[in-house]
């Protein structure tokens, strides 16, 4: 008998939830006001399904009910991509070392 | 048009680079880094989905208009943002990764066949539960994220909203969305799914007016990792896995955020998400009516006081935040450098409104990173130094924390601000922090008190320098 490939995309789930536990948990503390605005950024990847549902509608009717919801969410999932990187971009680029005095 | 196959590989490339995004955080140096791995991941996940589509028809267009209308006012907000509005911000754009996810759901409910998901009215029940927990947790997501933004804000008041009957009323309604779900797989009606997601609304906006202002670093992490599970359910629909490890890693990053909030307050994550403080604050807020004499100075004393000293600890929390403080504060602190004088920084894990939000305004202020250091690292200095400057914060020193197992803030882990020589408290008034209680230090010996707005009193000190 064949395996569900539900049960492939459940083993990568998993996986990546341990991988995250351990990636963040070596994450510094003064850095996680940035990790909060690149994970908000990183999760607006959620846009690739936005992009299927706005490009689903026929050539007649290029906004039907379906394709206006994705239309709508590819601009929001936009907002947080650009916005979340530019913002933490901005952030990292204030954290710096001490000058070194001679 | 390039192949499933091809396409599910650069997703898996996608994926792990957002996992190196992350890991660039581990350190300042390597940040930078990081977050361009994010860049160049975000990238290819979208010019994939381009191409496997392969349709540049006049669709595309419009997909184009879309983004770039979005993609136009991110980037205008993340260049006009304040860093102390930085937690309204980070709740802001939660919502908006709540409502995407809700309405990429709508648009696979409404036209299943354009995601491979079965036809209109009969979905395949797997997909039918993911998209419909997808949905679910985006909306609370969505709403939750919206109230907190009101109270970051101040729009909406920090203080707690409770009502008899709360908690059960929330049971009940998250007993309701199982129902729900279970039901519309059973029929697939439509409108059980508008209920599902109106359901949700109304949950998500419930669990959040019960917790107040001061917890609401918690609030946000939670937030964080919901839009995680979020996505990781929309993911599961679209068979992505791109959006499958995204969604855990977020989900994962919010869970050990919000734990490691929950632990600079000694509060059990319930205890928060339940609103716990606020209700039980009465008994020891009436105690306090007495009027002890307290010792209050001005700008001249305080820099008297510092002139004289060999080293500094600063603790800032989120008065300085709010009186946007921060680059006054760093330009004394170049002044008592000029003087020879060692200052450090003290953060306390639940200073400020978000998990890290003092770090940032600091740096901000062109304070070198390795002058700020987290509380195990710095605690034990307390009693070597002979000034701490207490800037915005109040209960993250109240002493209370260890002698008293009535207070509320028992157990919590705070800063031994009260080892040192002399303490300079910077507050607006007497009164007590966010917790309802009286802070002891105030009415020590040693202890200066500077009633003013944290910049002005910082200015006027830097002067007196």
């Amino acid at each position: 008998m064949e395996i569900d490939p539900f049960i492939f995309r459940l083993s990568i789930f998993i996986l990546s939830i341990f991988i995250g536990y351990y990636v963040v948990w070596s994450v510094t503390p003064s850095l996680h006001t940035p990790l909060m605005s690149v994970t908000n950024a990183i999760s607006s990847v959620i846009i690739v399904g936005a992009i299927i549902a706005g490009l689903a509608g026929n050539s007649e009717s290029i906004f039907n009910s379906s394709s206006i919801f994705g239309f709508l969410a590819i601009s929001l999932a936009a907002i947080n991509i650009f916005g979340g990187f530019l913002v933490t971009q901005r952030m990292l680029a204030m954290y710096k070392k001490k000058k070194k005095d001679k | 048009m390039i192949s499933a196959n091809l396409s599910a590989i650069f997703y898996l490339i996608s994926g792990v680079l957002f996992i190196l995004a992350l890991r660039g955080l581990s350190s300042p140096e390597t940040s930078r880094q990081g977050n361009f791995f994010g860049i160049m991941g975000m990238l290819i996940a979208i010019t994939v989905t381009f191409l496997s589509i392969g349709n540049f028809s006049t669709g595309f267009i419009y997909v184009l208009i879309f983004l770039l209308i979005g993609g136009l006012i991110g980037a205008l907000i993340a260049y006009k943002i304040p860093m102390t509005a930085m937690p309204e911000l980070v709740a802001g754009f939660h919502s908006l990764v709540g409502l995407a996810a809700v309405f990429v759901a709508i648009s696979a409910f409404l036209n299943p066949e354009a995601f491979n998901l079965g036809s209109n009215g009969n979905i395949k029940l797997g997909s039918l539960i993911e998209m419909s927990i997808g949905a679910a947790v985006g909306a609370i997501t969505f709403s939750g994220s919206i109230i907190a933004f009101l109270k970051l804000q101040g729009i909406m008041s920090g203080s707690p909203i409770t009502f008899k009957g709360q908690h059960l009323l929330n049971a009940l309604i998250l007993i309701s969305i199982v129902v729900v779900i279970c039901l519309l797989c059973l029929n697939q009606s439509s409108n059980l799914f508008w209920i599902l997601l109106i359901v949700s609304f109304l949950i998500g906006f419930l669990l959040i007016i019960p917790i107040g202002g001061a917890d609401m670093p918690v609030v946000i992490s939670m937030l964080n990792s919901y839009s995680g599970w979020a996505a990781a359910g929309i993911g599961f629909t679209l068979e992505n896995s791109a959006l499958i490890i995204t969604g855990a890693l977020v989900g994962s990053s919010g869970a050990i955020l919000s734990y490691i909030m929950c632990k600079g307050m000694n509060r059990s994550f319930f205890n928060v998400i339940l609103g716990g403080f606020g209700a039980t604050e009465q008994s020891s807020s009436s105690k306090n009516s007495e009027q002890r004499p307290v010792k209050s100075g001005n700008a001249d004393d305080a820099a008297f006081l510092m002139k004289n000293a060999s080293s500094v600890i600063i603790v800032p929390g989120y008065g300085m935040a709010v009186a946007q403080a921060q680059h006054a504060l760093r330009e004394m602190v170049d002044t008592l450098k000029k003087n020879d004088i060692k200052v450090s920084y003290a953060i306390h894990p639940v200073a400020g409104r978000m998990p890290g939000h003092m770090n940032v305004l600091l740096a901000e202020a062109n304070v070198p990173y390795d002058e700020v250091f987290e509380l195990e690292e710095i605690n034990n200095d307390f009693a070597n130094a002979d000034v701490a400057f207490v800037i915005g914060a109040n209960d993250v020193t109240n002493p209370v924390a260890k002698t008293d197992p009535q207070s509320p803030i028992y157990g919590m882990p705070i800063l031994d601000v009260e080892k040192c020589k002399s303490v300079l408290f910077v507050k607006r008034s007497l009164s007590p922090g966010y917790a309802g209680i009286d802070n002891d230090l105030f009415y020590k010996e040693n202890t200066l008190m500077l009633f003013a707005d944290a910049k002005k009193m910082t200015e006027e000190i830097t002067k007196n320098l």
